[in-house]
């Protein structure tokens, strides 16, 4: 199965192994991931802004090339998926949003960018299968203790991402279980880090994420996993006493190919 | 051709004051078949009654038209007069010449012109009016109360007090509904078991009243007066005739794991059981999902212990028919589920309970002997939080528009409660406003704060956080101070939403009455007729038409109790002559009308006719019961063939009103 790969500015920088181990797990599930061509940044968090449209042309662009090839779409970089999958609902439920790119870019937009947002979790959910994965598992994590650390992005606005239950998701836990692991449940894991407000007030991100990784860790977890490189940033910054790693280094542990 | 009175009224100056009514009589005086036309000042005062009956017989009136205020407020008035003359009462009609005239416009000239054209209206439906009979129809003196709560029990002991037959139907194993359930009750702190426990008993000892426990209406048949219901006896495996409430078999049933529903979960109870040892009929219960004999046949130790040989493992469902003159509908209420709260770890944490947990966790017979303990490891809680309007005045998907009513008041009461109780226990109360309006209720709730020292926050919580250590830290917003503000609690309480029974959405399918879109029954009138659904012979008492506390349900059963007895009381029924009938040469059997009437009234017959050869035919024809037809119209105006026709309102006379006033 053939998908669209959209990976993001961070994870050819600060977040390489967030990638490669994608990449390898993807191919060792017989999924292939389809680089786009020439993607830019997704626009980062000013696609937020309802009332202009430059800051989301690059997401269009993405989407429409997705289409093109006929694919869906699959993100990694929780900002990033947050990001496209805005731009996406936009384009579906805001007429003078549609109106106004389709001129911009000459193209009937919300048709153009008719294609599937998929987060790699979500592959993984719907298109692998947890039941599936367990079966391809062959060096299971057992007797590791993990807290799945969502933030926000995935998760939020609720009614667009249709990622999961933002008040009490499972899709982590679910994966966790699946590698053989333990997920442990602490309260703070749908809680924002502080996100770029690091740059800005770093006490209040350390604030945040402290609270984070102490719920976690007073729950008894060995490792956080996340599907954000700014939550592990912000995290790590903030001094967590265990480790915080991308949840494609255990999938690649456990299917034996990190 | 008719000879036709017109009456003016001024209506003090509420007409005359923008209507030149002596125009308007003038004007209405020279309308074809119109042979006396007069005004008068309060044509409603007996004077002006009297103009009305003397005119009718010194010109020998055929029909009058009275040029007034809203049918809905006089035409019954004119009805009698003209019936007291010695006319029929359906020869009246009313031309409103205030709400829709005068009340509404300024300029005199305009005024008076659209009332010359109400009045003219008026004049050519009376002309083809007709006059009609009420039939009527045999009243069954027999009441049925669907709901065994403090609303159906207050309901039967007052329609049995007036001296008639009372049928009270309750789903559960028990009388006594959420009001047994509960621990104190606002604003006075009586013991609720203690006020309702004698009602219980009254019911179960009145001659009148019959129970049928743990049982349910399966299906109803007829219209007012005359309704035919199946009730369901679900089978106990208990012989009620012979069990003697002993409890011997509770104690001896090796199936202890049972979740106690009464104690809704919070502990679990022998798999034959009595709900509550004040419950009415005093008659064991066999839960078949868990008993071992129902299931595959290994115990039969209930059977055994049982004196009485009350224990019948084969027992049946059991369907009893009975007549019925009038249905009660008292079908109460549920806390709404909280599983779209998830911010509050409901789920997650057992000492994150809702309202009605708590009552019972606080109630002598509730799981704990009615010491407060934390339900996850039994200990005192020390800090208390409760958060009121969880799912109220809450309009996503999960949450319901309306404010539930009792919360704002239960709450305080905890509150004090506890406050009382435990002094040392810290509470705090997040509000979004505080609700008290009844008597005594502000100052109850005043004393909660004044006296007992309850800290209300203005503002909502965020999330409820389970620690490692066990304790619930608590994130909210204090709207007063305008700052976020975290508490480390040891249990929340959520004042749960409220929302009408599962079984009221199917019943009211069956009994033809209408719903809103939260699925409380709707009231035949706002403000006027409260306590009657639209669909003649239901009636509604407590929750199953809104929100209501215990006083307030009280009132309402006994209030619907007096409508039922009114009702009873008659021997026969007059009914409304002004309904559908179909012309059987027209109608073509295609069941548009069927569809369209909201009360059930049209069924379909097959009947013979006589064709042009001779020979005959069988076709399905629409049938109007006419005892169950409210006269909406709707079907008049649904028929593809216009074979349905509405007495009173037939579409010759519409089509010769909007004659009228295109003229």
């Amino acid at each position: 199965m053939t998908f669209s790969y959209y990976p993001g500015c961070t994870l050819k920088t600060k977040a390489k192994e967030l990638d490669g181990y994608a990449r390898r797990s993807a191919q060792a599930l017989g999924i292939t991931l389809a680089e786009l061509p020439e993607w830019q940044c997704c626009g980062g968090v000013y696609t937020t802004a309802k009332d202009e449209i430059a800051t989301k042309l690059s997401s269009v662009r993405a989407l429409e090339a997705a289409k093109k090839e006929g694919n869906a779409l699959v993100t990694l970089c929780s900002a990033c998926h947050n990001v496209i999958k805005q731009t996406k609902y936009a384009l579906d439920t805001d007429d003078d949003m549609n109106f106004k790119v389709s001129n911009y870019m000459g193209i009937d937009a919300r048709e153009a960018c008719d294609t599937n947002v998929v987060h790699y979790l979500e592959m993984l959910r719907d298109v692998v299968g947890f039941d599936e994965l367990k079966k391809k598992v062959v060096n299971p994590l057992t007797g590791r203790k993990i807290a799945a650390y969502y933030g926000c992005l995935l998760l939020r606005p609720g009614k667009t991402m249709q990622f999961d239950n933002p008040e009490n998701p499972k899709i982590i836990e679910d994966f966790i279980r699946a590698i053989g692991a333990t997920p442990v449940i602490y309260p703070m894991r749908n809680e924002c880090c502080g996100a770029y407000v690091t740059l800005e007030d770093g006490e209040q991100a350390k604030k945040n994420s402290s609270a984070v990784w102490e719920s976690a860790a007073g729950f008894g977890a060995d490792c956080i996993i996340t599907a954000c490189p700014l939550c592990r940033y912000n995290l790590i910054k903030a001094e967590s006493e265990i480790p915080v790693i991308y949840f494609t280094e255990l999938l690649a542990e456990a299917l034996g190919v990190k | 051709m008719q000879k036709i009175g017109v009456f003016v009224c001024h209506c003090g100056t509420n007409i005359a004051g923008t209507v030149d009514v002596k125009a308007v009589a003038e004007a209405l005086g020279k309308e074809p078949g119109v042979v006396f036309s007069a005004e008068y000042p309060y044509m409603c005062s007996e004077a002006g009654q009297n103009l009305i009956k003397n005119a009718i017989k010194e010109y020998g009136l055929t029909g009058i038209v009275v040029c007034s205020c809203s049918p809905r407020m006089h035409e019954a008035t004119f009805r009698k007069t003209a019936a007291a003359a010695g006319l029929n009462s359906y020869m009246v009609e009313i031309a409103n010449i205030r709400e829709q005239c005068s009340w509404i416009h300024k300029d005199i000239k305009v005024a008076t012109e659209k009332a010359i054209v109400l009045g003219r209206t008026a004049i050519a439906k009376v002309a083809l009016n007709a006059p009609l009979t009420a039939s009527e129809s045999p009243v069954v003196k027999r009441a049925l109360v669907i709901g065994g709560g403090i609303a159906g029990i207050q309901t039967a002991l007052d329609i049995a007090d007036a001296g008639y037959e009372v049928d009270l139907v309750e789903k559960e194993p028990t009388i006594g509904g959420k009001m047994a359930q509960i621990d104190k009750t606002f604003p006075t702190l009586d013991c609720a078991a203690c006020i309702l426990t004698p009602k219980m008993v009254d019911c179960a000892q009145n001659e009148k009243i019959h129970i049928y426990a743990y049982s349910e209406v399966e299906k109803v048949k007829g219209f007012v007066g005359n309704f035919t219901v199946s009730i369901k006896k679900k089978a106990r495996f208990v012989d009620e005739t012979k069990c003697t409430g002993c409890g011997v078999c509770t104690e001896k049933c090796p199936q202890k794991k049972t979740p106690n529903l009464f104690n809704l979960g919070l502990d679990t109870r022998s798999a034959i059981y009595i709900p509550f040892a004040q419950a009415i009929p005093k008659v064991a219960t066999i839960d078949a999902d868990y008993c071992n004999m129902l299931k595959n046949g290994k115990c039969g130790v209930c059977s055994k212990v049982c004196a009485a040989g009350a224990i019948d493992y084969k027992q049946q469902d059991q369907i009893i028919e009975q007549q019925y003159g009038a249905i009660v509908v008292a079908t109460g209420f549920n806390p709404i589920k909280l599983d779209g709260y998830d911010e509050f770890a409901y789920n997650e944490s057992p000492d994150v309970v809702t309202s009605l947990e708590l009552e019972r966790l606080m109630n002598a017979a509730g799981p704990n002997g009615g010491t407060l303990l934390r339900p996850s490891d039994k200990t005192h809680p020390h800090t208390i939080v409760f958060v009121q309007c969880v799912g109220s005045r809450d309009t996503t998907d999960c949450g319901k528009p309306y404010c539930s009513k009792i919360c704002c008041m239960y709450t305080a009461k905890h509150a004090m409660l506890i406050r009382d109780k435990y002094p040392d226990t810290e509470v705090y109360v997040f509000y979004i406003d505080v609700r008290t309006p009844g008597k005594n209720f502000d100052e109850f709730y005043r004393r909660a704060v004044e006296e007992y020292g309850v800290h209300y926050i203005k503002g909502m919580v965020g999330k409820v956080m389970p620690q490692p250590d066990g304790k619930l830290l608590v994130r909210g917003a204090d709207l007063l101070m305008n700052e976020q503000i975290l508490i480390n609690a040891d249990m929340v309480v959520l004042a749960a939403a409220i929302e009408p029974d599962k079984s009221a959405r199917p019943l009211a399918t069956m009994l033809t009455a209408s719903m809103d879109t939260n699925d409380f029954f709707t009231e035949a009138h706002p403000k006027l007729r409260p306590v009657e659904s639209p669909t003649a012979g239901i009636f509604l008492s407590g929750v199953c038409q809104g929100p209501k506390d215990i006083p307030e349900t009280v009132a309402q059963a006994s209030a619907c109790a007096a409508k039922v007895i009114g009702l009873l009381a008659k021997d026969k029924l007059l009914s409304n002559p002004c309904v559908a009938h179909s012309d059987e040469n027209l109608c073509n059997g295609c069941s548009s009308c069927e569809k369209v009437c909201p009360y059930g009234a049209i069924t379909y017959v097959d009947k013979e006719f006589r064709m042009p050869d001779r020979t005959t035919k069988i076709r399905r024809v629409a049938s109007v019961n006419a005892a169950v037809c409210q006269g909406c119209g709707a079907c008049t105006v649904a028929c593809p063939s216009g074979a349905m026709d509405l007495s009173g309102f037939s579409n010759k006379q519409i089509m010769a009103e909007v004659d009228a006033i295109c003229r």
